[in-house]
């Protein structure tokens, strides 16, 4: 019983930072809230698969030490290198990005209740959780000019999708996992390297600029 | 003893009044307007009036008053507890007004346009009474359109200014396509019951289409009138531009009767779609919260408190809406408490919101202008005014001690009690969630109404004229400090108005009956009133033990952190006051502002400006209806003038009338 | 007897106690700097002081501007007998008493900001503007807490509504959900009481943004009255928030008190952590966090109803 409360308790620090990166004004603040958002998920993971041993606690290792320190330290180099500016410019403002957050949250939460999960998931905010963090996700994504903060939409994304994996964590082939992990971090480095080279070709890190690389 | 009907006392109390302001009208040479005629036979037909409604609560004699027949509907008249609780804002405010217009309206300084307020004062009163007696569908309309007409010619008092004319004419726009809504739900009303005697019980089986329409119907053109969002276009100019204790009648009274109208609307089911009552919930909120969002945003103190009107609409919607969502469901505490509420802040509202527009208007005949920005320090100047005024703005902020508190109570109760008894009903949980928007409400109100008291009342004068303002004299105080007092009594004793809301409630639900669960059970009414004494006890207490002291040093400058010679100019005014909340609102509120440019490192002198059109008037109504004129104006070409072509019209009209009728 | 004691210590604690939970929150932000700090008890003698001292009053200021301290202690010297404390019930408790207490606040809070108007400066102008646009979104996540509340509790009283915790399993889906709602009213109690991220209380000059701005022109008893309604608004919401991160009742009177000490004690210490770690917000991102804490409100409502 502790153990599903603890899981709900991380949970919902998950929708708390979920909450916080929409409505946050700063790259750093928001690098730092999808790296602590990472360790939520390592503790998650080692609360729900107690039960399969070594495997997930190595799993849960590594995607500590990825969320949480190489990733953001990536985040936070390409960041000083190409010195953009510390405030997130966004498409759309704080609040309302903010409200459709928390609007895509009761969806999900609506949703899940619906949704025939196994009886000793019902009482879990997994399903909101998860669908949250992807919609957070993607409004990072399309609301936000700047590369990097899209990066991080990936990130969140991805973390989204983890969570939903909490669902499997009993059937999910661990290699599968550690796959997808590490093509975020791939996918990640790749981000921050185009970002540099964004920032010497074109003096400016607005996506809405690589319109004008067609034709 | 025979106690004579209570409707006959009624009957007679309206004709004494209706006919108040006929002698000054007719017989032009008497020197004073007949206007202490006029005052007097006010105050007789009241004290007349209240005689009735004594009766009647000792009585409870609810029978019908046949008067005669018409050639169509019958002089049908009657008095049931909806319509004695209805009475009470009619038959005080109307009497108050009277008796400070006889001051503010003096008879030597407006001798044509006093004699016609007059005269439409006394008929806009007798109409109402005949609103909430007739129970007939003809005499109401009759009545209804009176009330319209006379309500115009009460509005455009001083025709010869331009904004004047133009919000008379809006209104009176309005106001037809109100009643053209009620011709329909009236009509579709008879044709289901098959006669015209109001207001009668739906079979329930009546289903289809008949009892959506005549709800869709009765909610568009009563809410035309008590100004719901978005039918509120015409209340905001309207409410502005009329002598104030005008504004304080039409908005103490008049909007009532809309009110008056959705309650009757709602009751004609007995078991209402749940849809019903959730709708009007959901268009009160909406009402509440941008009206007082645009509240806020105004600079003009009486188009505030217009649109503050419109919040406390919105409040008084929600509660409606709430008890019929209890019919639905068949919880009768819900009914109780959400038409209790309702119904308790249409007495509550009908005596603060006239207070502070009559104090307002004491601002306005003293200083000669509404504009927030250039009065202040009338703390000093007005204290009488200034006392009365923060009587009202704590009341309809609903603050205890005050009357507004104690009927927000009980739609609060009302609301939460959705979430706290019961198993989940996923149709209607959601209601709830009205409770925070309410409390939204009470802050935005708050918000509104310290704007008016810290800036129009406190600091110090930024004009000559608030400078040189005083307090009005007698005729105009002592109405204001009987609305006071009785906000005040009925703050710390809301219990007195149990048994009238009971009767209300019994007369619109029948079915609950002996059943229904009493007010004063569901809610603490006791405890708000030990709450309300010792709140006033522990001020005083705390008064007297910190604050007595007297300063030694008599003349001091405010603290401008080290500034030493501030200018009234530098005081905060009350766009800077709102700034904060018309940015957060924006997106409703939609306002206009024009910054200055800042262009060299010394900047020249520059202005800046700010106003806030109404979002639905001059945004949306105004170029639809600017659209519309042009897309028309082609068939003007019809509009000959030679009378032989109207002729030839009326002719062709009679024969397709004729070819379509064969 | 037993609740005459009951009665006569939770009056004695809500009327001597307060200034002491500020004593706390300087000790500890002292702590965070490395300095010593001022004494516990600094605010009693700063209270002590005030209350002997004379006042001066602005040419321009009416009765308002005395009115406002006398009017928000005292509404909050009431609203402090509707607050259960810990384990104990409150001494007046009836349906609804949630809304006299959230009202009471408001009324405080109309006499504040009219009496900063009254001053007539443009400083106090703008701490009055501010506090009551705040106000407008704190209320309205405090009344979305009550909804949950009331829905997890099934009482529209303070004392069984706060109560209830101690007494209903708290795992699963309602633990969430009164978890979400005791950090929205952490929010909530920060800007109520204008404390850091919203409102930097420790400085006194016209650089701060909301409160203390607003009462520049009050001294001597006056300011002293507002000194201790400000520590009493923030003792009473701590207590409101006490009840569901402390959901313990031990059913020994004593050991009760104390451990409602230690607790309004913690969050006390929890109020001087955050403002030793965290700088203030610019003013224009206050209403994202307001707004954030009353839609934490909603997701609990909804998780509730699952």
């Amino acid at each position: 019983m502790l153990r599903l409360s603890a899981v709900n308790l991380l949970l919902v620090g998950v929708l708390l930072l979920n909450l916080f990166m929409l409505g946050t004004s700063r790259i750093r603040g928001l690098i730092q809230a999808a790296a602590l958002q990472g360790v939520l998920l390592g503790g998650l993971l080692l609360l729900m698969g107690h039960s399969s041993g070594a495997n997930t606690a190595l799993l849960a290792i590594a995607s500590v030490v990825l969320k949480f320190s190489l990733i953001p330290r990536m985040l936070r180099r390409a960041l000083r290198e190409a010195q953009i500016k510390r405030e997130i410019e966004p498409l759309i403002g704080f609040v309302p990005t903010m409200l459709l957050g928390a609007a895509g949250t009761l969806l999900s939460i609506a949703f899940a209740s619906g949704l025939p999960l196994r009886p000793e998931h019902q009482e879990l905010l997994i399903v909101p959780a998860s669908f949250s963090t992807v919609v957070t996700g993607f409004i990072l994504l399309t609301t936000r000019i700047k590369a990097i903060t899209q990066a991080i939409g990936y990130l969140v994304l991805e973390n989204g999708i983890f969570i939903f994996g909490m669902l499997l964590v009993d059937a999910m082939p661990f290699l599968v996992e550690i796959g997808v992990l590490l093509d975020l971090f791939v996918g990640i480095f790749v981000v921050s390297i185009i970002i540099h080279h964004i920032h010497r070709e074109f003096a400016s890190l607005d996506t809405r600029h690589l319109a004008s690389l067609k034709e | 003893m025979v106690s004579p009907s209570p409707t006959w006392i009624e009957l007679a109390a309206a004709l004494c009044i209706g006919l108040s302001g006929a002698p000054g009208y007719l017989w032009r040479r008497t020197r004073a307007g007949g206007q202490g005629t006029a005052t007097a036979l006010n105050l007789i037909g009241a004290a007349v009036g209240f005689a009735g409604l004594a009766v009647h609560a000792r009585t409870g004699d609810t029978g019908v008053l046949l008067l005669g027949t018409l050639p169509i509907g019958r002089l049908a008249f009657a008095q049931d507890g909806l319509s004695a609780l209805f009475l009470i804002p009619i038959l005080l405010v109307s009497a108050l007004g009277s008796l400070y217009g006889a001051s503010y309206w003096r008879e030597r300084e407006h001798r044509e346009s006093g004699r016609r307020l007059r005269l439409a004062w006394g008929i806009m009163t007798a109409s109402m009474m005949a609103v909430v007696l007739a129970r007939d569908a003809i005499v109401f309309l009759v009545a209804w359109e009176l009330m319209a007409i006379a309500g115009f010619f009460l509005i455009c008092t001083e025709e010869e200014r331009l904004e004047v004319r133009q919000a008379s004419w809006i209104y009176l726009v309005a106001t037809h396509a109100g009643t053209l809504c009620l011709i329909g739900c009236f009509a579709l009303l008879g044709s289901a019951e098959g006669s015209s005697a109001l207001w009668p019980s739906l079979r329930s089986e009546a289903s289809g289409w008949l009892p959506t329409a005549v709800f869709a119907l009765g909610i568009a053109g009563f809410g035309l009138k008590a100004g719901l969002m978005p039918l509120h276009v015409w209340l905001p100019g309207a409410h502005a531009n009329a002598p104030s204790h005008v504004s304080a009648f039409l908005s103490g009274v008049l909007l009532k009767m809309g009110i008056y109208g959705v309650v009757r609307v709602c009751g004609l089911l007995p078991h209402p779609p749940l849809w019903w009552g959730g709708a009007l919930l959901v268009v009160g909120a909406v009402s509440g919260v941008l009206g007082i969002a645009l509240a806020v945003a105004q600079q003009d103190m009486k188009r505030l408190l217009a649109y503050s009107s419109i919040e406390n609409i919105g409040i008084i919607a929600i509660g409606i809406g709430l008890a019929s969502m209890g019919r639905s469901l068949g919880r009768a505490d819900l009914v109780v408490l959400g038409l209790g509420g309702a119904l308790l802040h249409v007495l509550n509202h009908g005596l603060f919101k006239p207070l502070l527009f009559l104090a307002a208007g004491s601002v306005l005949h003293a200083t000669g202008t509404r504009r927030i920005s250039s009065l202040g320090g009338l703390a000093r100047t007005m204290p009488y005014t200034f006392v009365l005024f923060t009587f009202g703005a704590v009341a309809i902020c609903g603050l205890p001690p005050m009357n507004g508190f104690a009927s927000e109570l009980l739609l609060y109760l009302g609301l939460l009690r959705v979430a706290a008894v019961g198993p989940v009903d996923p149709q209607s949980i959601w209601t709830s969630l009205a409770a925070p928007a309410l409390a939204i409400m009470g802050a935005l109100a708050l918000a509104a109404f310290v704007k008016i008291t810290g800036i129009a009342f406190g600091g110090a004068p930024r004009s000559p004229a608030a400078a040189q303002a005083h307090d009005p004299d007698r005729g105009m105080l002592a109405p204001m400090v009987a609305l006071a007092l009785a906000c005040l009594v009925l703050g710390l004793l809301p219990g007195v108005a149990t048994p009238l809301l009971h009767a209300a409630i019994l007369a619109w639900d029948p079915a609950l009956g002996p059943t229904a669960p009493p007010l004063g059970e569901l809610a603490p009414l006791g405890w708000v009133s030990v709450a309300g004494v010792s709140l006033i006890a522990g001020v005083a207490l705390v008064a007297v033990l910190f604050a007595r002291r007297r300063p030694r040093h008599a003349s001091v400058l405010t603290w401008d952190c080290g500034y030493v010679s501030p200018t009234p100019r530098m005081q905060y005014v009350d766009v800077s006051f709102s700034e904060l909340l018309v940015g957060l609102f924006d997106w409703a509120v939609r306002s206009r502002r024009s910054p200055p440019d800042l262009v060299a490192l010394f900047p020249p002198r520059s202005g800046f400006r700010s106003e806030v059109p109404d979002a639905v008037l001059d945004r949306i109504a105004l170029p639809l209806l600017g659209a519309a004129d042009r897309g028309l104006s082609r068939l003007r070409v019809l509009q000959r003038g030679p009378v032989h072509t109207y002729v030839l019209y009326v002719a062709l009209a009679v024969v397709s009338v004729l070819l379509v009728a064969r | 007897m037993k609740d005459v004691v009951t009665l006569l210590v939770h009056v004695a604690l809500f009327t001597t106690a307060p200034p002491l939970m500020l004593g706390v929150i300087n000790k500890t932000k002292a702590w965070f700097a490395g300095r010593r700090g001022p004494p516990l008890l600094q605010l009693y003698y700063d209270l002590a002081r005030l209350f002997r001292k004379e006042m001066v009053f602005s040419r321009t200021t009416t009765w308002v501007f005395r009115a406002g301290p006398v009017v928000a202690t005292s509404a909050a010297l009431l609203a402090g007998s509707l607050m259960p404390f810990g384990a104990f019930d409150a001494p007046i408790q009836f349906t609804g008493d949630l809304v006299l207490f959230a009202y009471l606040m408001a009324l405080g809070r109309f006499f504040t900001t009219a009496a900063a108007l009254d001053t007539g400066s443009a400083f106090e102008g703008m701490g009055a503007a501010r506090e009551v646009s705040f106000a407008c979104l704190a209320e309205a996540a405090l009344f979305m807490s009550f909804v949950v509340l009331v829905r997890f509790s099934g009482s529209l009283s303070l004392t069984p509504m706060l109560h209830a915790p101690i007494t209903a399993p708290l795992h699963g889906l309602a633990g969430a959900a009164i978890f979400l709602v005791a950090v929205a009213l952490f929010v909530v109690l920060l800007a109520e009481n204008a404390r850091i991220p919203v409102d930097d209380p420790s400085t006194h000059l016209e650089l701060t943004m909301i409160h203390e701005v607003m009462v520049l022109d009050h001294s001597g008893p006056l300011f002293g009255l507002i000194l201790y309604g400000a520590a009493l608004k923030l003792f009473l919401l701590s207590a409101l928030l006490l009840h569901l991160v402390l959901p313990v009742g031990l059913d020994a009177p004593l050991l009760d008190w104390l451990l409602f000490l230690a607790g309004i004690g913690a969050i006390g210490v929890g109020i001087g952590v955050v403002e030793s770690i965290m700088a203030r917000l610019r003013l224009r991102y206050v209403p994202s966090l307001l707004i954030a804490s009353a839609i934490l409100c909603v997701f609990a409502f909804f998780l509730t109803l699952a």
